[in-house]
């Protein structure tokens, strides 16, 4: 895609500099996509500290076998409540960041196409999030029943913390939902003339795709809260056989929403990652197309496959197989992604700057991740790993090595435009290199563990797991001290440093290349010409 | 494409709104969680009131926000675009509604499908029912649940019936609002859109009228009556609590009418109450085929 901008940004932003309001209201009040996406951008890399403060002391906790420092209820509120912000508090909000900051300036819009409710949409969150933490102050204690909230745990087993935990999951949906309509409108209105849907670059087709997933399952996952509110404190029986109910019929409504969760968390990382690569490889894309549709296809499988998560359950035989082969099928759509990536790179002129690097990580481990996905999805071998630390180690490597490598690789590649300085080379390949090594040492040897039948979500593990859980929380401390690193690096950025170019990476392509770093406060008000 | 003139699109400066919005959710939220887990113990709590006082903010911001975009809009701050954006907005909001409903009309037809045959012994579930419930026989409506809670079924004629009449016939007057609407016609706009309240306002009548009937002693049709009072409670409630929501919006948008909004091409408020307004009777028909009929 070759662009021809004239850009009158000194006027545009003099014509603007009543608007920006100084002090706490210009957060407050914003209706700028900027602000809003850093906002988004820091409100989840705080959530991912709490959240990764309650993995230390669970794995501190599983330093050694036997009860030390926690007690089992509160370990089992680590646990949940550590989901809940990763999922919720840390990574969601975190792309919804990404997509804030750049999908306007990718198509060449003036904002998001519905300020104001984009601005609600953040400031939701923190008051969420708020009500999940105090929990932890009132009453029973926070939510203990898994961040699946499984019943009859939330419900006849509930320590009280449900209905906090019910409304809190509420307003949180409420936010993701006007977040993704935000997204959708914008993509579908506000692209420049000539951006046609092929041309998008892809990181703006995989938020397109992610932000209908939200739109789809968020609603199901309220109706799943709602239904766990009133078996708990109005008597109704959705979950329980003594009323006609069914256990078991939770976890169907759960993974109708949770499956395509799951991909929320991961196609946007597809996106990012098929942006590093070319860039740092000097070459466009390889089958661009096909990934648009590697994409759509796997957002719909996405929605047929969520049996997989219960193939312990008892359901019947058909059942189990017809979610076992449609699981396998995900394989398909994805190895498509993986070729090309690798295709992409393939006979490139490849550089390693640090979103190189952590964009690499991410093919290779997220394929780990990918593989052992592969392994579950197998009904027979799936009574094996079921509940046990292979599932742990599974998610984590696409979640973490997964998503959060790919948010990193995104948040160094666009720093210099966001921040208009160059980030510290050396500091942030410490960062990648302390990552890197420490979260294979977190999470690699959690694969042996499960395979010889560590169940999750306990507190206290037989004397055999006791040389590979130690490492295993070693990899844990020295990973959550590596993310410091990060913080130090994106102050020092915002601080100063090198000045950056419009462009600081020469292989890269797109829209927000073409105007300065740092980004001006308004862009594109008037649409851009595209050949 | 070649150079084309654009309209600019409105960017609206600072808005307090939205976080007055996020403060009046959190008062809901976090009320409501208070409310909610005190209600067994009998105990007073300010859950409650923290819970109106969120309801009461959250009123004066939707009535503030609205008025500012209704100004915005009829000052013509607002482009073509805008107006696409407004529309498909809505649109993808009525589609998050839909999904919301399908969670429910799930749990009612895994319900009727699976779980009660299954604790009845179908399927390989025989000492299921055996061991558990020797006594439970499946059927549905579900009259009496596996622990011997008995209830009645609401039958289909009579009130629902009524219902269903009075609420297809409101869309088709909504329609006909819209069509009036379109071709400047505003008397006959007026009357069809007031019309279209007043079926509504009934229907909600004749609802509460329903559930006065369910709670009797009668009846014992209780919300916890079971997977049938259940899903029967948590479906027309849910649908009871959207019509309500449709009917206020209507008002609102009779109010714009009586003071001369709206023209034949550019009615974005009235388009979305309307649709809003269909949906809520889609929603109707599929809950009385499957709640009340079958």
């Amino acid at each position: 895609m070759t662009t021809d901008v004239i850009q009158d940004t000194d006027h545009q932003h003099d014509e603007h500099h009543d608007h920006k309001m100084t002090g706490l209201k210009r957060w407050l009040y914003t209706t700028n996509h900027k602000d809003i996406g850093s906002m988004y951008l820091w409100f989840s890399f705080i959530m991912f500290l709490v959240g990764g403060a309650m993995a230390m002391v669970i794995r501190a906790e599983l330093f050694q076998p036997g009860l030390q420092i926690i007690e089992p209820d509160f370990f089992n509120q680590m646990t949940t409540v550590h989901g809940l912000i990763m999922v919720f508090g840390a990574i969601m909000p975190a792309f919804t960041g990404l997509a804030n900051w750049m999908i306007p300036m990718m198509v060449g819009a003036p904002d998001m196409a519905l300020p104001r409710l984009n601005n609600w949409s953040f400031w939701i969150l923190p008051f969420a999030f708020s009500i999940l933490l105090m929990s932890f102050f009132i009453g029973g204690g926070a939510p203990n029943f898994g961040w699946t909230f499984y019943a009859p745990l939330s419900t006849t087993y509930s320590n009280g913390s449900t209905a906090f935990f019910v409304f809190a999951v509420h307003i949180m949906g409420i936010s993701s939902i006007m977040g993704a309509i935000n997204i959708v409108v914008t993509i579908m209105n506000m692209r420049a003339p000539g951006m046609t849907y092929m041309k998008m670059p892809l990181f703006v087709w995989t938020f397109f795709i992610t932000a209908y997933l939200l739109i789809a399952v968020m609603p199901v996952l309220a109706g799943t809260v709602t239904m766990v509110l009133t078996d708990t404190y109005f008597g109704t029986s959705f979950f329980d056989a003594a009323g006609g109910g069914d256990p078991v019929m939770f976890q169907h409504i759960f993974w109708f929403f949770g499956h395509p969760e799951v991909y929320i968390m991961i196609l946007p990382a597809f996106g990012i990652v098929s942006t590093t690569i070319p860039a740092f490889s000097r070459k466009p894309l390889f089958g661009y197309s096909s990934m648009v549709y590697a994409t759509a296809s796997i957002a719909f499988l996405s929605f047929i496959v969520w049996a997989h998560h219960m193939f312990t359950t008892g359901m019947p035989l058909f059942g189990e197989l017809f979610f076992m082969y449609c699981t396998m099928l995900i394989a398909v759509p994805t190895g498509v992604k993986v070729f090309n990536w690798v295709a992409t790179m393939w006979r490139g002129a490849i550089s390693f700057e640090t979103p190189m690097l952590f964009s690499l990580a991410f093919v290779i481990l997220f394929t780990i991740g990918g593989f052992s996905g592969l392994m579950l999805a197998m009904t027979p071998v799936d009574f094996q790993y079921h509940d046990t630390y292979f599932v742990v180690a599974h998610f984590h490597y696409v979640l973490v090595t997964g998503a959060l490598f790919s948010i990193y690789a995104g948040a160094y590649y666009w720093l210099p435009k966001w921040t208009g300085y160059m980030y510290d080379d050396a500091l942030s390949k410490w960062h990648f290199w302390c990552s890197l090594i420490s979260v294979n040492l977190l999470f690699f040897p959690m694969h042996f563990l499960g395979l010889a039948g560590m169940p999750r979500r306990i507190p206290d593990y037989a004397l055999q797991f006791a040389d590979f859980n130690k490492w295993v929380s070693i990899g844990g401390f020295a990973f959550g001290l590596s993310q410091l690193i990060f913080l130090a690096v994106v102050i020092k950025c915002i601080k100063g440093g090198k000045k950056a170019e419009a462009k600081p990476w020469d292989g890269a392509e797109g829209l927000e290349w073409t105007v300065p770093s740092p980004a001006p406060y308004h862009t594109f008000e008037k649409p851009p010409k595209i050949d | 494409m070649t150079t084309k003139e654009y309209e600019t699109y409105y960017v609206p400066a600072q808005s307090h709104w939205p976080i007055v919005g996020a403060v009046a959710l959190f008062f809901i939220a976090l009320g409501a969680g208070k409310y909610v887990s005190m209600l067994e113990s009998g105990e007073s709590s300010w859950g409650g009131w923290m819970l109106l006082a969120g309801l009461a903010m959250c009123i004066y911001m939707v009535y503030g926000w609205f008025s500012n975009v209704i100004q915005e809009s009829m000052s013509g701050k607002y482009s073509h675009q805008m107006d696409n954006s407004f529309k498909q907005g809505m649109s993808w909001f009525i589609f998050s509604e839909v999904m919301f409903f399908a969670a429910f009309f799930g749990a009612l037809l895994y319900a009727r499908v699976f779980s009660v045959p299954w604790l009845d012994g179908a399927g390989n579930n025989f000492m299921t029912g055996e061991v558990l419930w020797p006594e439970f026989t499946a059927t549905w409506p579900l009259i009496k649940t596996p622990d011997g809670t008995e209830t009645t079924a609401m039958g289909w004629y009579g009130l629902p019936l009524l219902n269903t009449i009075l609420l297809l016939t409101s869309s088709v007057t909504a329609h006909f609002a819209h069509v009036a609407l379109e071709q400047d016609k505003r008397k006959q706009l007026k009357v069809w859109l007031g019309l279209t309240i007043l079926l509504g306002l009934t229907f909600l009548f004749f609802q509460v009228e329903e559930y006065a009937h369910g709670y009797s002693e009668e009846m014992k049709l209780y919300l916890d009556s079971g997977i049938y009072g259940n899903t029967f409670y948590m479906l027309t409630g849910f649908h009871g609590m959207h019509v309500t929501l449709g009917t206020i919006m209507l008002i609102a948008v009779f109010f714009r009418v009586l003071k001369g909004h709206f023209t034949p091409k550019n009615h974005f408020a009235f388009q979305a109450a309307s649709w809003y307004w269909h949906f809520v009777d889609v929603v109707w028909v599929l809950l009385f085929f499957f709640v009340y009929i079958i």
